[in-house]
C-alpha cells in the first residue's frame, strides 16, 4: 500500500473514535433510528469500533512486515510553532500489535454491550445511565489509547494520555459496582498526579533536548542530555508510567478501580490502558535517556520482583476460604503481578527482557481480558463475584452447571498461569530469561535474584489460579443444586450464550495462536526493540 | 518649534475613547429614557463595546502613536502608544468587558441594579483599562489606572440595602486607595530622581542616575510596583478579594477578577520591563518571591474551602483566580533575568488571553446557577449535567483549562509557556514551586468538576424546572466556551505572543 493511504489509515484509526463520540450525542439521523435510541446508538458504537478494528487490521496488512523497525504511515505537521509542538504520527513493530489489540478489544467490548442490551431488553432491569454518553466514553478511551500507541510527540503523548483518564473515570463512576465513587475518585487522582509528575519529566526532556519529537530524541539516545538531567527526567517520568502501568508500591488504585468498574471498563482497563505504562517505558525512557534508564534498572527490576510476589500474595489469601475474596479484585491483583513481568523484563534493557515485556503485554491484554468478561457474566448470573458466596461450601461446580462457562474460566485461568503453549507463557519466560542475563553494567546477581523471585512468583500464580478453578469450576454434584445465598440465583445458570460466544472467542483463538506461533508477534517486535536499544528511531 | 496646537492621531486613540464616549452617551441617556425602556442601555453598551473592538482592526500595524513630545534628547516620547503589544491588551480588556456586559444584561434587571449608573460605570471603568496598556509615561499610567478601579468601587458596592455589598465595597476602596498612594510616591520619587515621566525617558534616565540619588530611585521603584501588585491582588494585597467577589455582583467579580488583573499586571509589564529594566535586580526577585507568594496562597486557601459553605462556588473562584494571578507574575519575574524581556512578558499576555476567556465562562456559568439558588454553593452544582448538559459540560471544560488538563489543551499549554519562561530565566526553584501549585489546584478544580456530573441528590431533584436562559447570558458562556475551544484546537493563536516580540 502506498504511503500516502497507511498515512490516511492511520490519522483516521485515531480520529474516527473521537468523530464517532460527538456522533453518538447527537440524535440518529432518520434510517438509523433502530428500535429504540437505545438500541441505535449501542449500535452506532459497535459500527465505529468495528470500522476503526478493520481500519487497523487494514493498516496491520500494510504494514512493511520486512522493515518493522521503521517508523511507518508517518505524518508530521506542525501544530503550536511556539512551543515547537508537532502533530507527529506513526507506527513501528513495538505499537502496532498494541493498537491492533486497543481496536480488537474496544470492538469487542462494544459487541458484548450491544447484545447484552438486545438481551436484556427481554428481561427488563432498572435502566441504568443513558448508553449514549456510554458509547461517547468508551469511543473516546479508544481514541486516546490508540492516539497514545500512534503518537510520536512528548506533548502529544501526554495529551492522549490524559485523554484516556476522563471516560475512564466516568464510565467508573456512573456505571460501575458497589464503591464507584471513592474508586474512581481514587484512579482519578493517582494517575492525574502521577501524570503531572511525568508532564515535569517531559517537559525537561523536551527542553534540555531541544524536541519534543519523540524519533529525533530516541535517534540523539541521550546525546544531548547530561547524567543529571536524564536522572530526573526518567525518575519523574518513570512515575508516571509506573502509576498507570501499576508498579508496586503505586498500584493500589487500581484493585478498586477495577472492583467498582463495570465488566467493559475493567476489561479496557486491564486490557489496554495498563499497557500504556509499560508501552512508555519502552518508547520513551529507554531509548532516549539511556543512561538515566540505566542507573534505575535495578530498581525497577526490584520493585517488579516484589509486585510480582505481592501480587500473587495477596490473590493466595483472597482466594482462601472465607477471606471474603472478590473474583474481580483477585484478577486486579493478579494484573499487579503480571505487570511486574512487563516491568522486569524491560528492566533488564536486553532485547530479549523487552521483547518478553512487549509479548507479556499483549499476552495479559488478551488473557486478562477474557478474564475480565468471564467474571462479569458470573457476576450477572449469580449477583455477585464474592468467592465466598459463589462456592458455598463445597464449590461453585461450574462445570457442572455450566460447563461451557466453566471450561472457558478454566482455559483463562490456565491461560494466565503460564501454561507453555498458551499466550502468558512465552513473555514471562522470555522476561525471566532476559533476567538471567541483563544488560552490560546491570548487578547480574541482583538480577538473578529477581529471576528467582519472578520464578516462584509463577508458582504462587498457579497456585492461586488453580484454587480459583478448584472453588469456582468444580466442588458440589452438578445435577442438585441448592441455593447457597440470598440473592443467588434459584436456578442453574445460563450457559454461555451466543453473543458472548462471538465476542469471548476471538480472545480465546488469539491466545492459542500466540502461543503456539509467538514468531508472528516476536518477529515484529524485535528489529524494533534491538533499535529503540541502539538508539534511533 | 513647530505648532503649540498638537495633532492627535484620533485613529490611534479610538478604543478608550469609543469606550469612553459611549459611556457618556449611556449616562445621558439614562436621564431621557423612560423606566420601561431603561433596558436599551445595556444594548447601547454591548454596540459600544463591540464598537470600540472593531476599531482594533484600523490598527493592527502596530506602529502608532500620539501625544509625543519631539526632539527631546533625540527621541520621540509618546505618552500613547499603539503597538502590538498594546493592541493585544486592549482586545483583553474590550473583550472582557463585552462578555461581562452580556453577562450584566440579566443580573443587572434581576436584581435591579440602577441601570445607567451600572452602565455608566462599567463603560467607564472599561475604557480606563483600554488606555492603560497603551499609557507610555507614568502620569497616564496612574491616570488610567484610577479611571479603571475608581468605577469598580461603586460597582461593587451597587447591591443597594445590601450590608455585604457596601462593606466589601468600602473594604476594596480603603486598601486600593492605600496602595494607589503608595504609587504615587513611588512616581514622584522616581520622577526626583530622574527628572522625567516617560517610560522610555525614565528607562534611559535611570541607567545613569545620580549615584546619591540612587536609594531614592530604588525605593521609588519598588513602591511604583505597590498599587499594580495591589490590582493584581498579588500577596499580601490579596486579602480583599474573597469578600469583595462575594459581595459585589456576580458579573462585576468577572470582571475584577479578569480586568482587573490585566490592568495590573499590564501596568506591572509596562513600569518593569519599560521603565525600570536598568533597576531589575531590585524588582525581577521581588516579583518572583511575590509570584510564589501569591499562588501558594491563593491555591492553598482555595484547597481549603468548604463546598457546603454559602458563596462557596464564587469564593472558590476568587481564590483560584489569586493563584492564577501568581502564574501571571512568573514570566514578568523571568523578564528581570532574561536577556530579551518583551519575549519572557509574551507568555504572560498569552496565559492572560486563556484566563480571561476561561474564568469568564467559569463566571458566566456561575451566574446561571446563581439564579436557581442564589446561595452559590459548590454543592448546588451537584447534578447540573443532568439539568443542563450544556452548561454543565462547558463549566467543566472552563474549570480543566484553568486546571490545565485535557482537553483545556490551551490551559495546559499557557502553563508550559509560563513554566518554560521559569526555567529558561534560571528560576528553577519558581517552576518547582509552580508544578507543586499546579498539583494543589487540580484537586479543587477536579473535585468541583466531579460535582457538575454526580447525579442529583433525591431532595434537589425537586427543584423546579430549569427556566430558559436568557439569551445574553447563554450568547456569554457560549462566547466563552468557543474561545477555549478554537484555542484549545489552534493554541497557536495566543501562544505565538510567547515566541514573538511585543513590546
Amino acid at each position: 500500500m502506498s504511503h500516502t493511504v497507511m498515512q490516511y489509515l492511520l490519522a483516521a484509526i485515531v480520529v474516527l473514535p473521537l468523530a464517532g463520540a460527538v456522533a453518538a450525542l447527537l440524535p440518529a439521523p432518520p434510517g438509523l433510528k433502530g428500535r429504540s435510541p437505545e438500541q441505535a446508538v449501542l449500535r452506532h458504537g459497535v459500527t465505529v469500533t468495528g470500522a476503526v478494528l478493520a481500519l487497523s487490521i487494514a493498516l496491520a496488512a500494510g504494514f512493511d512486515h520486512g522493515s518493522p523497525a521503521r517508523m511507518q504511515a508517518t505524518t508530521d505537521i506542525s501544530w503550536i510553532p511556539a512551543l515547537n509542538i508537532r502533530i507527529h504520527l506513526g507506527v513501528d513493530g513495538v505499537s502496532l500489535p498494541l493498537l491492533v489489540l486497543t481496536a480488537l478489544l474496544t470492538f469487542l467490548c462494544a459487541l458484548y454491550s450491544y447484545f447484552k442490551q438486545q438481551h436484556q431488553r427481554l428481561t427488563p432491569r432498572a435502566s441504568g445511565p443513558s448508553p449514549k454518553a456510554f458509547v461517547a466514553l468508551l469511543l473516546v478511551l479508544e481514541s486516546g489509547t490508540l492516539a497514545t500507541f500512534a503518537v510520536l510527540d512528548l506533548m502529544l503523548f501526554f495529551l492522549a494520555f490524559e485523554m484516556v483518564l476522563i471516560p475512564m473515570y466516568f464510565l467508573i463512576a456512573r456505571w460501575g459496582g458497589e464503591g464507584r465513587e471513592r474508586a474512581a475518585w481514587r484512579f482519578i487522582l493517582y494517575t492525574l498526579l502521577g501524570s503531572v509528575v511525568m508532564l515535569l519529566g517531559l517537559l525537561l526532556v523536551g527542553i534540555k533536548g531541544g524536541t519534543f519529537d519523540m524519533v529525533a530524541l530516541a535517534t540523539d539516545n541521550g546525546s544531548k542530555l547530561s547524567h543529571t538531567t536524564q536522572l530526573v527526567a526518567v525518575l519523574a517520568i518513570g512515575i508516571g508510567l509506573a502509576v498507570k502501568a501499576p508498579m508496586w508500591p503505586l498500584h493500589s488504585w487500581l484493585p478498586d478501580a477495577h472492583t467498582a468498574a463495570p465488566t467493559v471498563g475493567s476489561v479496557l482497563l486491564a486490557g489496554v490502558l495498563l499497557k500504556m505504562g509499560t508501552y512508555g517505558f519502552v518508547r520513551i525512557v529507554l531509548p532516549i535517556a539511556p543512561d538515566g534508564a540505566h542507573t534505575f534498572a535495578p530498581y525497577l527490576a526490584a520493585f517488579a520482583a516484589v509486585g510480582i510476589i505481592y501480587g500473587s500474595l495477596v490473590c493466595l489469601s483472597l482466594a482462601r476460604k472465607g477471606a471474603k475474596g472478590d473474583l474481580k479484585r483477585l484478577i486486579a491483583y493478579s494484573s499487579v503481578g503480571h505487570m511486574g513481568f512487563v516491568l522486569l523484563g524491560i528492566a533488564t534493557l536486553t532485547p530479549t527482557g523487552v521483547n518478553g515485556a512487549l509479548f507479556a503485554n499483549i499476552a495479559h491484554g488478551l488473557i486478562t481480558g477474557l478474564l475480565f468478561f468471564l467474571v462479569g457474566a458470573v457476576k450477572d448470573r449469580y449477583g455477585t463475584s464474592d468467592l465466598d458466596a459463589l462456592s458455598g461450601r463445597t464449590g461453585a461446580a461450574l462445570y457442572g452447571k455450566a460447563p461451557r462457562l466453566g471450561g472457558l474460566l478454566a482455559f483463562g485461568a490456565v491461560a494466565s498461569l503460564g501454561l507453555p503453549g498458551l499466550a502468558g507463557f512465552w513473555g514471562e519466560m522470555l522476561a525471566m530469561f532476559g533476567a538471567f542475563r541483563p544488560a552490560e553494567g546491570l548487578s547480574r546477581p541482583a538480577f538473578l535474584t529477581f529471576m528467582a523471585l519472578a520464578g516462584f512468583g509463577t508458582l504462587l500464580t498457579a497456585a492461586y489460579m488453580l484454587v480459583v478453578v478448584r472453588r469456582v469450576c468444580m466442588g458440589g454434584d452438578g445435577g442438585s443444586t441448592r441455593p447457597q445465598t440470598a440473592g443467588a440465583a434459584e436456578n442453574a445458570p445460563t450457559d454461555v450464550l451466543s453473543y458472548e460466544f462471538a465476542a469471548w472467542t476471538p480472545l480465546v483463538a488469539l491466545t492459542v495462536l500466540a502461543g503456539l506461533w509467538p514468531a508472528a508477534l516476536l518477529g515484529l517486535t524485535d528489529p524494533a526493540v534491538q533499535q529503540l536499544l541502539r538508539g534511533g528511531n | 518649534m513647530g505648532s503649540l496646537i498638537q495633532s492627535v492621531d484620533w485613529l490611534a486613540i479610538a478604543p478608550p475613547t469609543v469606550t469612553a464616549v459611549v459611556a457618556l452617551v449611556v449616562l445621558v441617556a439614562d436621564l431621557f429614557l423612560p423606566e420601561g425602556r431603561k433596558p436599551l442601555l445595556g444594548r447601547i453598551s454591548v454596540a459600544g463595546l463591540l464598537l470600540a473592538g472593531l476599531s482594533l482592526l484600523f490598527l493592527l500595524d502596530g506602529d502608532r502613536s500620539t501625544f509625543c513630545l519631539t526632539g527631546v534628547s533625540g527621541r520621540d516620547a509618546c505618552s500613547y502608544t499603539a503597538d502590538h503589544f498594546t493592541l493585544v491588551i486592549q482586545l483583553l480588556v474590550l473583550g472582557g468587558a463585552l462578555l461581562t456586559a452580556l453577562l450584566s444584561i440579566s443580573a443587572v434587571r434581576d436584581q435591579r441594579l440602577p441601570e445607567g449608573e451600572f452602565w455608566f460605570l462599567l463603560l467607564s471603568s472599561a475604557a480606563g483599562a483600554a488606555l492603560l496598556p497603551a499609557s507610555r509615561d507614568l502620569a497616564t499610567l496612574v491616570v488610567a489606572l484610577e479611571v479603571a478601579s475608581l468605577p469598580a468601587f461603586a460597582l461593587v458596592g451597587m447591591r443597594r440595602g445590601d450590608r455585604r455589598s457596601s462593606e466589601a465595597a468600602l473594604k476594596f476602596f480603603l486598601s486600593s486607595v492605600t496602595a494607589t498612594a503608595v504609587t504615587l510616591l513611588g512616581v514622584s520619587f522616581v520622577y526626583a530622581a530622574t527628572g522625567t515621566l516617560h517610560l522610555t525617558e525614565v528607562a534611559a534616565k535611570l541607567a545613569d542616575v545620580d549615584p546619591r540619588l540612587d536609594t531614592l530611585a530604588q525605593a521609588g521603584v519598588a513602591l511604583t510596583l505597590v498599587g499594580f501588585a495591589f490590582k493584581t491582588a498579588a500577596v499580601p494585597f490579596h486579602f480583599w478579594v474573597p469578600d469583595t467577589y462575594v459581595g459585589a455582583p456576580l458579573p462585576v467579580a468577572a470582571y475584577l477578577s479578569v480586568i482587573g488583573k490585566a490592568v495590573g499586571f499590564t501596568g506591572l509589564i509596562l513600569v518593569t520591563v519599560v521603565a525600570f529594566p536598568s533597576y531589575a535586580e531590585v524588582w525581577a526577585p521581588a516579583l518572583a518571591v511575590l509570584a510564589a507568594l501569591t499562588m501558594t496562597a491563593g491555591n492553598v486557601a482555595a484547597l481549603r474551602q468548604r463546598p457546603e459553605r454559602a458563596h462557596s462556588a464564587v469564593r472558590l473562584l476568587a481564590w483560584s483566580s489569586v493563584g492564577q494571578a501568581g502564574y501571571l507574575l512568573v514570566p514578568i519575574a523571568a523578564a528581570g533575568y532574561a536577556d530579551d524581556p518583551a519575549h519572557a512578558i509574551g507568555s504572560t499576555v498569552a496565559y492572560a488571553l486563556m484566563y480571561a476567556a476561561v474564568n469568564l465562562g467559569a463566571f458566566a456559568v456561575a451566574a446561571l446557577v446563581a439564579r436557581t439558588s442564589p446561595r452559590n454553593r459548590i454543592t448546588d452544582y451537584r447534578g447540573l449535567y443532568a439539568r443542563r448538559p450544556l452548561a454543565a459540560l462547558a463549566m467543566g471544560f472552563f474549570l480543566l483549562c484553568l486546571a490545565g488538563l485535557p482537553p483545556g489543551i490551551i490551559g495546559l499549554f499557557a502553563k508550559v509557556t509560563v513554566f518554560r519562561a521559569a526555567v529558561d530565566a534560571g528560576l528553577g526553584w519558581l517552576a518547582v514551586v509552580m508544578a507543586l501549585n499546579v498539583v494543589i489546584a487540580l484537586y479543587y478544580y477536579l473535585q468541583w468538576t466531579a460535582i457538575l456530573f454526580r447525579p442529583a441528590e433525591e431532595a434537589a431533584a425537586e427543584t423546579p424546572a430549569p427556566v430558559r436562559i436568557p439569551l445574553p447570558l447563554g450568547a456569554a458562556i457560549a462566547l466563552a466556551a468557543v474561545a477555549g475551544i478554537a484555542l484549545s484546537g489552534a493554541p497557536q493563536l495566543v501562544l505565538r505572543f510567547a515566541s514573538g516580540t511585543l513590546l
